[in-house]
């Protein structure tokens, strides 16, 4: 397949960049505001073309653990979910982690707490960058704000987590998800010949080909002084990301008098609010972090010297917030703004709440 | 005739066999692992194997499998190992997966995962190791534990009213599409261990042939849970749980 120009939504978008960018196998459960992802992956039948393998499952908790036995063989291999379906498999998402395998989970978030709404949100920050499973571990965590970062972030989220066997999560919500845009696929990257996945993944446990020595995969250590050395490689890992990895992107932030740190679709209507304000002599920059974790917290704290105040605009009760608090250690104010429970604000809504809070 | 006549390869009838690590395995004396363990490990050489399986072990006592069996591992959450059989045997359709799954695994935390699995009729091995009780976590009850059988967590007696009945998940996997071959059988006789081993061949045979899922289970002791010792845990399997879960094939199509 060559580069191709087309209009489609955010899920389908993702079933399309999934085939493109070679992965090997999908493993999902139908959930709302995503299930189009296995809807088309099951309508495009890449099983027929590329090799590709798609799989309903019994249920999310089934579907991360055919990631995490695919991922522990050396295969590309993703899910996808919403909210509450993301909850389900965190545990499986811990073992990924601890396991230091690559995979990939697509989180399209809807409102919460519980069974919540089927309408967008970004309730899920804290669950996809603070952890979410147990144990000290970090996903490498993309926030896509339109449906060409959706595309892009597949093949992105799959090299970074083959770059550092860690799982990469894209955390998108309802609105990237459904909502139809222009979107550039790339050409089908081939998938990996099993010659090319044994010298990639020479851990992977695919049977002792060639008579090797046999590989496990495992996260079970019950010796604590070895668990210990596990836990700090995997920091050394992070470390690393940190230092490598970390994304984000900066609109007029130099000639600022206000920040807006917004990540996600929500950054695309603080665009809009941008320009309503500079109408009434407010100059706001925009700082919108790409990877949510590793997060952008130096870029954030340049950015904030010599502003007079950043608004987080979230669909959330105030989540970032707190890392954007920490980039920039109370040198100045810092409030949130959002909408709850599937509401979208509107570029107005976001501009009054700029005056109210931050300008004054 | 000196013993030294007598040592000569030609006249060997036991050995250890290649794939069965020589190390220290932490089951408990009289325990029936070792058993199963050492007829995985003789089916998977000498139906030459060893470079195309892997097996899942579970959470439970056999969650080292890996360190005692020489092929290649995926050691699953827990009763998610016929979750992560799948993937590898879709993914790796050559390959031949294997999972060794407690009852703890199979029929209690796992048991949606083992149902489905085996309703797809992945081509997979699913080895059930039923001892009716929780070795690892101390001799709790099991779903397999018999009514009145005494555990720590029901120390006057697995109560019906209290606990439900025992579940006897291997029928419901013979009576499920996708399944090929159920049976059940045990390793504490010789002709019992054979017997054990003819099942593996079989289920190790199906998984080649893309026949869909095969069960083994095996009702085993737990001589240290049960608290007898391991000649008397024998009988006293003999004398009850066949009685719950008798031997033998539930399907062989």
């Amino acid at each position: 397949m060559k580069e191709e120009v087309r209009l489609m939504k955010g899920n389908e978008a993702i079933a399309h960049a999934a085939i493109r960018y070679g992965c090997d196998g999908y493993f999902g459960y139908p959930i709302t505001p995503q299930s189009e992802v296995l809807e088309t992956l099951e309508e495009l039948m890449p099983w027929e073309t590329t090799g590709m393998v798609v799989l309903q499952a019994e249920s999310e908790v089934a579907a991360i653990n055919m990631v995490y036995g695919g991922a522990a063989s050396g295969k590309a291999v993703m899910t996808s979910s919403s909210s509450p379906g993301v909850s389900l498999k965190q545990e499986g998402i811990s073992y990924i982690a601890a396991a230091s395998l690559p995979a990939l989970i697509l989180n399209v978030m809807r409102g919460g707490p519980g069974l919540g709404t089927i309408q967008p949100s970004q309730a899920d920050y804290f669950q996809a960058t603070k952890g979410g499973g147990h144990g000290d571990y970090h996903l490498i965590v993309l926030a896509p704000s339109t449906v060409q970062e959706m595309v892009d972030f597949v093949g992105l989220g799959f090299d970074l987590a083959f770059k550092y066997t860690n799982p990469a999560m894209i955390l998108a919500d309802g609105i990237v998800g459904q909502m139809m845009e222009k979107v550039v696929l790339p050409a089908q990257r081939p998938r990996r010949t099993e010659e090319e996945i044994r010298k990639q993944c020479p851990w992977a446990a695919d049977g002792r080909k060639d008579g090797r020595k046999r590989n496990v995969v495992t996260s079970l250590e019950l010796e604590s002084a070895r668990m210990e050395v596990i836990n700090h490689q995997l920091q050394a890992r992070y470390r690393e990301i940190e230092k490598n990895e970390t994304r984000w992107e900066e609109i007029d932030v130099e000639d600022a008098d206000y920040l807006i740190v917004a990540f996600g679709s929500i950054a695309r209507i603080c665009t809009k609010a941008k320009e309503l304000a500079a109408e009434k002599g407010i100059k706001v920059g925009i700082v919108r972090p790409i990877t949510l974790w590793p997060f952008p917290t130096e870029a954030i704290a340049r950015a904030a010297k010599g502003k007079k105040g950043i608004l987080c605009v979230e669909l959330n009760a105030g989540q970032m917030i707190e890392d954007v608090r920490l980039a920039v250690h109370d040198s100045l104010p810092v409030e949130h703004f959002g909408r709850l429970g599937g509401i979208i604000p509107s570029p107005d809504e976001v501009v009054k709440a700029l005056e109210e809070k931050i300008v004054k | 005739m000196e013993i030294q006549d007598i040592i000569r390869p030609e006249n060997k009838v036991y050995s250890t066999p290649e794939l069965l690590d020589n190390v220290h395995m932490h089951y408990c004396p009289g325990c029936s692992h070792g058993v199963i363990h050492k007829l995985l490990a003789e089916v998977i050489a000498e139906m030459g194997l060893t470079e195309k399986t892997v097996g899942i072990s579970p959470v439970g006592c056999a969650v080292f499998a890996y360190n005692y069996i020489d092929v290649d591992w995926v050691e699953a959450a827990h009763g998610r190992a016929p979750a992560v059989a799948t993937a590898i045997s879709r993914l790796w359709p050559e390959d031949v997966v294997f999972t060794y799954q407690g009852d703890g695994d199979m029929s209690a935390i796992g048991t949606a995962e083992s149902i489905h699995a085996a309703n797809r009729g992945e081509n997979i091995v699913m080895v059930f190791v039923n001892n009716a009780i929780y070795g690892m976590t101390g001799g709790q009850m099991a779903p397999t534990t018999l009514v009145g059988q005494k555990t720590a967590t029901t120390p006057y007696g697995r109560r019906v009213d209290l606990n439900g009945h025992p579940l006897e998940i291997t029928n419901l996997m013979a009576i499920l599409d996708g399944t090929c071959y159920v049976t059940r059988q045990s390793v504490h006789t010789p002709a019992n261990v054979r017997k054990t081993k003819a099942a593996l061949k079989k289920a190790f045979q199906n998984a080649l042939d893309k026949k869909g899922t095969s069960v083994v289970e095996v009702v085993a002791t737990c001589n240290s849970g049960w608290k007898m010792s391991p000649e008397k845990a024998n009988e006293w399997m003999a004398e009850h749980m066949f009685a719950k879960y008798p031997l033998g094939d539930l399907k062989n199509e």
